[in-house]
């Protein structure tokens, strides 16, 4: 059995799976629940001094008939008394010792932050998380993501934490930013022990069409909010990976940002983070998701061998450079399995379209086939194919050169020129403009329709 | 065993005759229509004889505009929502959707179709127009899918319309024919009602043409006549003991099961003649109104049958059972029908014929004949220069749907000797555009 318990700077838990400092861990009563129901640590809903509350408060976005591929609030941190919360954390550690309980703080002055790290210290918490992320109300208030944003500000702060917090300190980024290592470094510059990431991205999910307010919508008016859910992850893994890649940076990561699966918990683990954190799914599915996160995590290790959490955390880190230092030789091609195609010709569109038209029709068939000598390689048709392994990507290369871009530059053999003969798409076969005109009309407004609709002519199949 | 009880209320009636193709509600909708592919150049479109732009009211369910969903099934097909219910999709569009090449379950198109169309109609949510007078006139026989398809397009372009119609309702075997169980009357005829609405033609019921002197009056008054008569009664069959009590037509019995419901007697041991789909409905629409025994009666064997697959597991799935290789000889009983005398057949190659000796006597109290509508040569033979081919069927321009009597068009069974409504529809869509033309020279 692989040991999926880890130790996060510091900070021990049964496993890597977190709630992440949000509305399921507002309570010591839903903390008990989710531990009951196997989360290995939770990171208090932020503390500091309470607030007020909108309703309403959450948006989605739903994507044809899937709800909540994104999600959005414009919660403000616990609207709970500090002294309430305090006697819970410390009820929950009582009863769950080995749990990870963290303490997520968010206060404005150096004494509020000596005051409130002293007194969650007080209280039990394994930890501290630095909430410097919210995007919505309190940055107004100069909290939250106003200080993600000022690396020098971040600094101070978490020296001021520094100076009393006796257990590990995480510090909470935003992602509202355009270099997320910056206000890493601010922290590991600070002598914070971890960082934590993403906090939520400052958005807009939708505006009701019928009276023109965005989502959601507090008596006629709304504001931005911060944006979550699966949609985020591809944006999250991006600046977990900045951040475990850059030299300065060089602390644990917890990783945060549309986790809902095992899968996308291995995802962020194999770009560095060695903790995960979950919110939107939870407030989806509820606590039970945890059984099939820490069972398609253990099978997966078992799957690859892996004794422990350590031994692949940042494993693909290797794998993603820079684009000047990927093989320009390597070449795939795209094949159509006939016997899997069920002839909807969506790759044919695509790639005639919005690619190199490197697909053709052929009379008396419906599946299309490949132009091999157009086909750039792009992968487009094998994405948008509804029939698994139907399009794969073959390798067509001999797979014995090997040059990259930076290596061309460095050779002169790289265009330079508005141009230049070296032009990648130089020898790439192009139809004539004019060819386009009148091509499949019939098709993109289907024949029969049209002639009915008083078009006289009966246009040509083709 | 009988597996319904005779019904007795209206209620009753309709759950025994449940919808197949219920109303889906809007989350249903959202759905269904996530899953389709929009497929490029969509193999459903070409399977469909209306050919409706499936993929683009699909998605137009999708992102919330059913109005503009409707609009293009109306666009192709005046009975939208009609061939929503009634059309034989597994042979058409939902038959060539691609998930089937994956075996999986096609689109459903049909319901998604009716979805869109009922959300305008029950909503009285108005699409159409006439268009502005053009001073011609167009007379038009029949109010069936082919004359309201007509009437809907020559009105679009501005034409007077009237049309005559010899019962009481408008839309033709759609109200009188088709299988309670695919849509119902109220249906059927919010449809019309909406339909009427918009375009403003004149329907005068209770008016059939069948004179000489009816007909000289059309050609007077106007510019063109559109013939959507259909097909006429049951064929004879031609045995003795036809004339015997119950034995019926099956087109007359659908006809009386449509108009009076659960007042439609039936006997307790039905015999279906016939191995197409009129006999399919009937066989099942006995079974449902309670017979307790229903058999199918055919000359051939059963993979020669003309019905649909589905229909046949229709019928079966309610108790009908099939009776193969058998002719009927003769109609026994005294007054009343009390059985059918059969001799078994084999079928070598093309050819049935009778095995001698083989005879035998299947007792019942009711005999539905499903031998096919005859054709209306007397009606036609009216019209002068009109010229029929073989099968009875009215020979006309296949773009124009033109007859050989210059003045006289024609579209639907009476045109292609019987086929869907969904074929009615399209065809006439296509005449009266063509009317227009004509006239326009
Ligand atoms: C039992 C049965 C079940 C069917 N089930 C289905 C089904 O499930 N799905 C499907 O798509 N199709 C079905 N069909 C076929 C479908 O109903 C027809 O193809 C379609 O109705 C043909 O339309 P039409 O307008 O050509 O003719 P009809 O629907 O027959 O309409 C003709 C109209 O003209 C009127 N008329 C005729 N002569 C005159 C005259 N001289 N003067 C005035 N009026 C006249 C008639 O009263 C009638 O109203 C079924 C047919 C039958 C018989
Ligand atoms: C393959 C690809 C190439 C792109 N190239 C450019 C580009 O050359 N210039 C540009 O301004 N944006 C480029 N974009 C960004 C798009 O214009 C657009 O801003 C982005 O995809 C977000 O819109 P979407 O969510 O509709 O895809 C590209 C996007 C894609 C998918
Ligand atoms: S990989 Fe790209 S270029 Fe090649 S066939 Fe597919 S879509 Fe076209
Ligand atoms: S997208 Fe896939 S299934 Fe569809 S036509 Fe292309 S290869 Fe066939
Ligand atoms: S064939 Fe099926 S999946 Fe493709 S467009 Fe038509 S209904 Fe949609």
């Amino acid at each position: 059995m692989p040991d999926l318990s880890i130790n996060f700077a510091g900070i021990k838990s049964p496993n890597p799976f977190w709630l992440a400092s949000a509305p399921p861990t507002n309570s010591g009563y839903q903390i008990m629940k989710a531990f009951d129901a196997g989360w290995g640590g939770a990171v208090w809903k932020t503390l500091g001094v309470p607030v007020v509350n909108v309703s309403s408060r959450y948006g989605g976005v739903n994507y044809r008939d899937k709800r909540l591929v994104g999600f959005n609030n414009i919660e403000l941190i616990s609207d709970r008394p500090l002294a309430d919360n305090l006697r819970e954390i410390e009820e929950v550690k009582k009863r769950f010792p080995n749990h990870a309980v963290i303490a997520s703080l968010m206060v404005q002055s150096r004494q509020e932050w000596h005051d409130i790290v002293r007194q969650s210290q007080d209280a039990g918490a394994d930890g501290f998380e630095l909430n410097f992320g919210c995007p919505h109300g309190m940055c107004e208030r100069g909290m939250g993501s106003a200080v993600g944003q000022e690396p020098k500000v971040l600094q101070m702060i978490v020296e001021w934490v520094m100076e009393v917090a006796q257990k590990p300190v995480i510090v909470k980024l935003t992602p509202n930013i355009s270099d997320i290592t910056e206000p890493a470094r601010a922290a590991r510059r600070a002598g914070a022990d971890a960082i934590s990431l993403i906090n939520t991205i400052q958005s807009i999910v939708g505006v009701d069409l019928d009276n023109f307010a965005a989502y959601p919508i507090v008596d006629g008016k709304s504001t931005n909010g911060g944006y979550c859910g699966p949609a985020v992850k591809p944006i999250a893994l991006n600046m977990v990976k900045n951040c475990a890649q850059h030299p300065d940076v060089r602390l644990p990561i917890s990783g945060i940002g549309g986790i809902e699966t095992w899968r996308d918990a291995v995802e962020h683990i194999l770009l560095g983070a060695s903790s995960v954190q979950v919110c939107t799914a939870a407030m989806h599915y509820g606590f039970g998701i945890i059984r099939e996160m820490t069972s398609g995590l253990e099978q997966y290790m078992v799957d690859k061998g892996f004794n422990t959490i350590y031994d692949f955390v940042g494993k693909a880190l290797p794998n993603v450079t820079h684009w000047e230092d990927l093989n320009m030789k390597y070449k795939v091609t795209a094949n159509i399995h006939e016997e899997k195609c069920i002839g909807c010709q969506l790759c044919y569109t695509a790639c005639e379209d919005g690619a190199h038209q490197a697909i053709r029709l052929n009379a008396g068939t419906r599946v299309p086939e490949i132009i091999e000598e157009n086909c750039v390689g792009c992968n487009l048709c094998s994405l948008v194919c509804p029939v698994e392994q139907c399009i794969t990507m073959d390798r067509t290369d001999p797979g014995t050169e090997h040059l990259t871009w930076k290596e061309r530059v460095e050779a002169g053999t790289a265009p330079t020129e508005f141009n230049d003969e070296k032009a990648g798409g130089r020898h790439h076969w192009v139809p004539e403009p004019s060819a386009a005109l009148g091509k499949e009309r019939h098709k993109t407004l289907p024949g029969k329709a049209r002639v009915l609709n008083g078009e006289t002519e009966i246009p040509a199949e083709a | 065993m009988a597996e319904f009880s005779t019904p007795t209320t209206e209620h009753e009636f309709a759950e025994n005759f449940a919808q197949l193709k219920p109303l889906m509600n809007n989350t249903e909708a959202l759905y269904e229509s996530s899953r389709c592919l929009f497929c490029f150049d969509a193999p459903c479109i070409k399977a469909c004889p209306s050919g409706i732009d499936i993929p683009l009211f699909i998605r137009q369910i999708n992102s919330g505009n059913t109005t503009g969903a409707a609009r293009t099934i109306y666009d192709a097909n005046y009975f939208g929502n009609a061939c929503g219910k009634v059309c034989p999709t597994e042979v058409l569009c939902e038959g060539a959707c691609v998930y089937n090449l994956q075996d999986m379950k096609p689109i459903e198109i049909g319901r998604l179709q009716s979805h869109a169309t009922r959300s305008v109609i029950d909503a009285n949510k108005h699409l159409y127009k006439a268009g502005a007078p053009n001073g011609r006139k167009v007379a038009i026989i029949g109010a069936g899918p082919a004359g309201i398809s007509a009437a809907c397009e020559l009105r679009a372009l501005g034409y007077v319309v009237d049309v005559f119609e010899a019962k009481s309702h408008p839309s033709g075997l759609t109200l009188y024919g088709v299988a309670p169980y695919k849509i119902t009357n109220e249906e059927t005829l919010a449809e019309m009602n909406y339909l009427q609405e918009q375009f403003g033609y004149s329907v005068f019921y209770n008016h059939p043409i069948s004179s000489r002197q009816d007909l000289e009056n059309l050609e007077k008054t106007y510019d063109a006549i559109f013939l959507g008569i259909g097909l006429g009664q049951t064929n004879a069959l031609r045995l003795p003991g036809e004339e015997r009590d119950n034995v019926v037509g099956a087109v007359e019995f659908i006809e009386q099961l449509r108009m009076r419901k659960q007042g439609t007697p039936v006997g307790r041991k039905v015999v279906v003649l016939g191995g197409g789909n009129t006999a399919m409905d009937a066989a099942s629409e006995s079974s449902r109104l309670g017979a307790e025994h229903v058999v199918l009666a055919y000359r051939r064997g059963k993979e020669e049958m003309g019905a649909y697959e589905f229909e046949y597991d229709l019928a079966k799935g309610v108790g009908v059972q099939g009776l193969f290789n058998v002719a009927p000889v003769e109609i026994l009983g005294n007054g009343k029908v009390e059985g059918v005398r059969f001799v078994r057949t084999v079928t070598t190659g093309d050819k049935v014929s009778t095995v001698p000796g083989s005879e035998f006597v299947e007792p019942c109290d009711m005999v539905i004949k499903a031998t096919g509508q005859a054709k209306q040569a007397g009606f036609l033979s009216m019209i002068p220069g009109l010229k029929l081919d073989d099968k009875g069927r009215i020979i006309t321009n296949a773009e124009t749907g033109q007859t050989t009597n210059p003045q006289y068009f024609a579209s639907g069974d009476a045109r292609n000797g019987g086929a869907e409504v969904v074929n009615a529809a399209a065809e006439a869509k296509a005449t009266a555009r063509a009317i227009h033309a004509f006239l326009s020279k």
